[in-house]
Formats: C-alpha cells, structure tokens, sequence
C-alpha cells in the first residue's frame, strides 16, 4: 500500500487545496501552485478535485509503486516514462506493481501533478495536508521528499488487471486543457495603490513584457522589465496580501505572490492576478515572459466560474468514462 | 458603527476584500479593527475562509463559488461591499473581549543579542538604561503576520526607536527579540530578518503541535521581563 522515492527530485511535496483559517497567525495556505492540474489529475482517477496530490518540480522525483495503482499525471510534461517506455500525462493509468515512474526532458510547464487513486497518506495539520516547510508540519512530515521516503495510500481500488506485454495501461481517455489555461496575457485587476503609478507607468504596466527572473519560487514570481514609478514616495503600512497580489518593490520592479506568500506585506499593491490565471502563471519558469492585462472585478469572477463550469464538466466526463470502464 | 475615524472598503483581489481605516498605527483604530475581527469571526459570513486583522485594516479570503451563491446576480464583490458596510454600521455584538496580559520574559545578554551594545550606543544610553526602557512599557499586538506567530508589537519608547537594517541579516535564530522601527517583535522561527535584535527569549512561539499554536494572538498586551543567560539556558527545566 505504497510508493517510494528512488530519487528525489527539486522539490516534491504533497499538497491539497491549501490551509485556510489561519492567517490571521500568520500561517501561510500554501497548497498546489497549479490548482486547475491538481483537479484534472483527481480527476482522471476518480478522486475528490482537492484530495492530496503530488507536487513535482523539474527535475522530478523518480518513484517505484509498491503494489498496482490507478495514477495519472497532470500539469507540467516532464517526459514521463514507466520502465524506460513513454507515458503520456492528462490520461488514467493502470501501473502494475514494481513498475518505476521517472522523467526525462522538461517539455511545458514547471510543475508536474501526481494523482493515486484515494489519495496519499498525509499529515494534516490545522484542516490541510499541505506542506509547510517554514514549520515543518502537514503533508510528508512537514517536508519535501527525500530519497528512500516511502508515502503509504489511503484506500486505493483493488484491480484485478491483467497486464499484457506492458507494465502499465493507459486508459483511452485524455483531459482537454486547452480551454482552461490561458495563452495571450495574465490578467489583473487594479490593486489599491495603483493609481499612485506616474501616468506614462500605468501605460508601460500594461504594455512591457514581463520576464520571470531566477530568484522565483512557491513563495513568489519576480519579474524583471522596465522599472515603474509612483507619484509619491508613499510610506506604507502593512496590510494582508494574498495569492496573485503584485507588490511593487522600492527599485521599481514587480513581484507577484504565489502559493506559500507570507499573509501580510507592506509594498505598495499594483494589483491582483486573476484565480483564473494563476494556474498558468504557475506553469511558467524563470526566463519565460508574459503581458499584464488589466479587467475588472466583475470580469474576473465570470471567468473563474467559466473555468470552475469546464473543470467540473470534465470531471463529471472522467468519473463516468471511468465508472463504465471498471464495469465492463 | 465600529469605526470612530473614516475608513474604506476596496478590492483587493477577485477572492479578497479590504476595509482600511485611518492612515496610522493607532491603538484605538487597532482595537476597532479587532473588534470587527471578533465580531466577524463570531459571526461569519457564509464562504469566508480567513480575516486577517493587520494595524488600521481588514481582509476577508472568500470562496468566490460560495460567496456567489448568496450575491444572486450581484457581483460577490458587490454583495460583501454592502454587506461589509451594513456590518460596519450595525455590528451584530459588539466583542469587547479584555485584552489578555502577557509577560515574556527575555535574555539581552550581550552574547545573544548581537545589535544591544550598538543601539545603546546610538541612543548614547547605557545597555541597563535600554533594557529598562524596553521592559518599561506594555506592548500592543497589532497584528501578527511575515512569519507564523510573528507578533508586531508597538510602539516603543521614542529612545529606542531604530530602523532597520539596511542589509538584512541572512539568518537569525528563533526566539531573538528585536526592535524594528517604532516596532518591537520576536523571531518565532530561524529566518532571514532585518530588524535590530536586542535580546532573546526562551519561550516557544509557535509550536504547530499545540491545538492553538500562537503563544500571542492580536490585541494581546505584552510586557518583557529581563532574565539572566542561565535562567534562559534553564528555562521550563525546574
């Protein structure tokens, strides 16, 4: 009833949808970077669109499955193999026991979404099992993965499979993703000291090309383009911030929080990426680049329910794909 | 109505919104603000995850699809605009909870407060003179936030007030009290950090195994007491 780490990668940890209700202490939510792949993935094998998954960065781990396991991949192509033989991701996989999961060359992405039928074993710590690495509690014993660690599951599906010439099936159906990501432009809606930007800033925002600079990690994305300016020098006083807010930094530059942000900030807030395009953010490394385009607050909810129609759409899709195929 | 000066409600984030009042650290708007802390976590709007009080605001994390659910054809923005100003104004029960007293004590042996000999020196005062004025006065927890259970407290005595440094310190040890501006605050966890450390105490302040894992919590009073290196070294060992 496990999986276990050959080789660990950069940063593997588990996470759900995050931990809420305690950022007034100071506790961060944490939880998938991506949370449109960590619904596709639980998706894919049946699960609860928040149940714990797997949260792999480049390179990523190596993993042997202990006993034979319903899985799927989602997020980031990492070029998958099973035993040396390619596996594709966005697909329900039947892996037999003893079969080793590795990744070659990063294709898209910069986070890959392991998803085991009844989820993994976690920790839960204050109503979530995402890992907080800063004190060390929820998911692996508050840690990323290391060599050797073995992750015990919850209550997988006995499968009686018999396996031909291949140590894995993969089942004939794929999640469609192309509708929930975002290709052009990250959207924002203005934060509130964005109208203290000098004119011809609000105009270079909107309009300059942004490139994601090394130093950017679950914590937050800095971004490296032509350094903006505000009116006043405005001395502020600490307010919370939240995930996708875009802080203005005293040398001009611009960093958007992320996933493991602290819960509250003092720079100046030019504005929030919308929760719709945070997941393709959150598939973008450093030296990729990008547009900031800004919307409304109205526009922004229709678009997150949009994305919420299509997920929960394709869910219902995977459950009964895989309902009628355990059947027959 | 909660709020004695006048205040403003925003966006901040298509899951978040913001009441802001005032424009200054101030212990009366401070205590407005935990008020309709307590009162909004007492009685909470349905969809709402987290209400993050820091010195002069507010924010709510909601859950837009629940939150949506109640707004009709409103935007959830809309909705929790009206709602949040209907609360404002008519608070459902005024919490009016005692502040809780709390004494830390602190070690400002030189040997572990690395900054100590050099404030005092600044301030051109002695380093008995700066560990008097800081155990001196009693310290509000505006708001807790950087770390887990980092409380920034305030103000202190003008004599000691320091700025930051201008280069972080690339780590500093868990429990190291330190002065940062007209705040005063303790290190729960090793981290990087740029306030003026002044002292260290041996208390755990934050201890993710306890069901409430802060030691301090907003609106507390705070006061520091001096102990010498080796009852720090024995601390919670009699």
């Amino acid at each position: 009833m496990s999986i276990r780490i050959n080789k660990s990668g950069l940063l593997d940890t588990l996470q759900d949808e995050g931990r809420y209700g305690y950022q007034h202490l100071g506790v961060n939510p944490g939880g998938a970077m991506d949370r449109i792949a960590m619904h596709i993935a639980n998706a894919l094998v049946g699960n609860p669109p928040n149940e714990t998954v797997l949260e792999m960065h480049f390179p990523a781990a190596e993993i042997l499955f202990e006993q034979t396991l319903l899985i799927a991949l989602a997020g980031a192509d990492f070029s998958s193999t099973i035993n040396g033989k390619e596996l594709p991701i966005l697909h329900p996989v039947l892996i037999s026991k003893g079969s080793i999961l590795a990744f070659g060359k990063r294709k898209y992405g910069a986070r890959v979404y392991l998803s085991v039928q009844g989820g993994f074993t976690a920790d839960t710590w204050l109503n979530s099992t995402s890992t907080n690495t800063k004190v060390n509690a929820g998911g692996f014993h508050g840690r990323a993965l290391q060599k050797n660690d073995q992750l015990l599951l919850n209550n997988p599906g006995a499968f009686s499979f018999v396996f031909t010439d291949h140590a894995f099936e993969v089942l004939p159906w794929k999640a469609k993703t192309a509708e929930l990501y975002t290709t052009n432009s990250i959207r924002f809606i203005a934060g509130a000291e964005f109208g203290n930007l000098h004119n011809q800033s609000i105009v270079v925002m909107k309009t300059q090309v942004y490139t994601i600079s090394r130093d950017s990690d679950r914590m937050g994305y800095r971004l490296q383009a032509g350094p903006l300016t505000t009116l006043s020098h405005q001395e502020m006083i600490s307010t919370a911030v939240t995930r996708g807010t875009i802080q203005l930094l005293p040398n001009g530059q611009l960093i958007i929080l992320m996933a493991d942000h602290q819960t509250t900030g003092g720079y100046p807030r030019m504005g929030h990426v919308i929760t719709a395009d945070l997941p393709t953010l959150a598939q973008m490394q450093a030296g990729e680049t990008f547009q900031l385009q800004e919307i409304n607050p109205e526009q922004s909810e229709d678009l997150f329910f949009e994305q919420e129609m299509n997920l929960q759409q394709l869910q219902n899709a995977c459950n009964f794909r895989l309902q009628e195929y355990l059947k027959a | 109505m909660l709020f004695s000066s006048p205040y403003r409600i925003y966006s901040s984030g298509d899951h978040s919104i913001t009441i802001e009042a005032g424009n200054q650290i101030d212990t009366k708007i401070n205590q407005e603000i935990i008020s309709l802390f307590h009162d909004l976590s007492a009685n909470r709007i349905k969809g709402v995850k987290d209400i993050i009080p820091a010195f002069q605001s507010l924010t709510l994390i909601y859950d837009i699809t629940i939150c949506k659910k109640e707004a009709g054809n409103q935007s959830v923005f809309t909705f929790l605009l009206a709602l949040l100003e209907h609360r404002i104004k008519h608070p459902i029960a005024i919490v009016k909870t005692a502040s809780r007293r709390i004494n830390i004590p602190v070690c400002y042996d030189s040997s572990i407060a690395p900054d100590i000999a050099l404030l005092a020196e600044l301030h051109t005062i002695s380093i008995e003179e700066l560990i008097e004025i800081h155990t001196g006065k009693e310290y509000r927890v505006y708001m807790i936030g950087f770390l887990p259970g980092f409380a920034y407290m305030g103000t202190v005595d003008q004599r000691i007030v320091t700025a930051r440094k201008s280069v972080p310190r690339t780590f500093v040890p868990a429990g190291s009290v330190g002065i940062g501006g007209e705040q005063t605050g303790i290190y729960p966890f090793g981290s990087a950090g740029g306030w003026q450390l002044i002292g260290r105490t041996p208390i755990t302040m934050f201890d993710p195994k306890n069901e409430i894992p802060c030691y301090l919590q907003p609106g507390d009073e705070v006061r520091f007491f001096s102990i010498t290196l080796s009852e720090y070294k024995n601390w919670g060992q009699s």
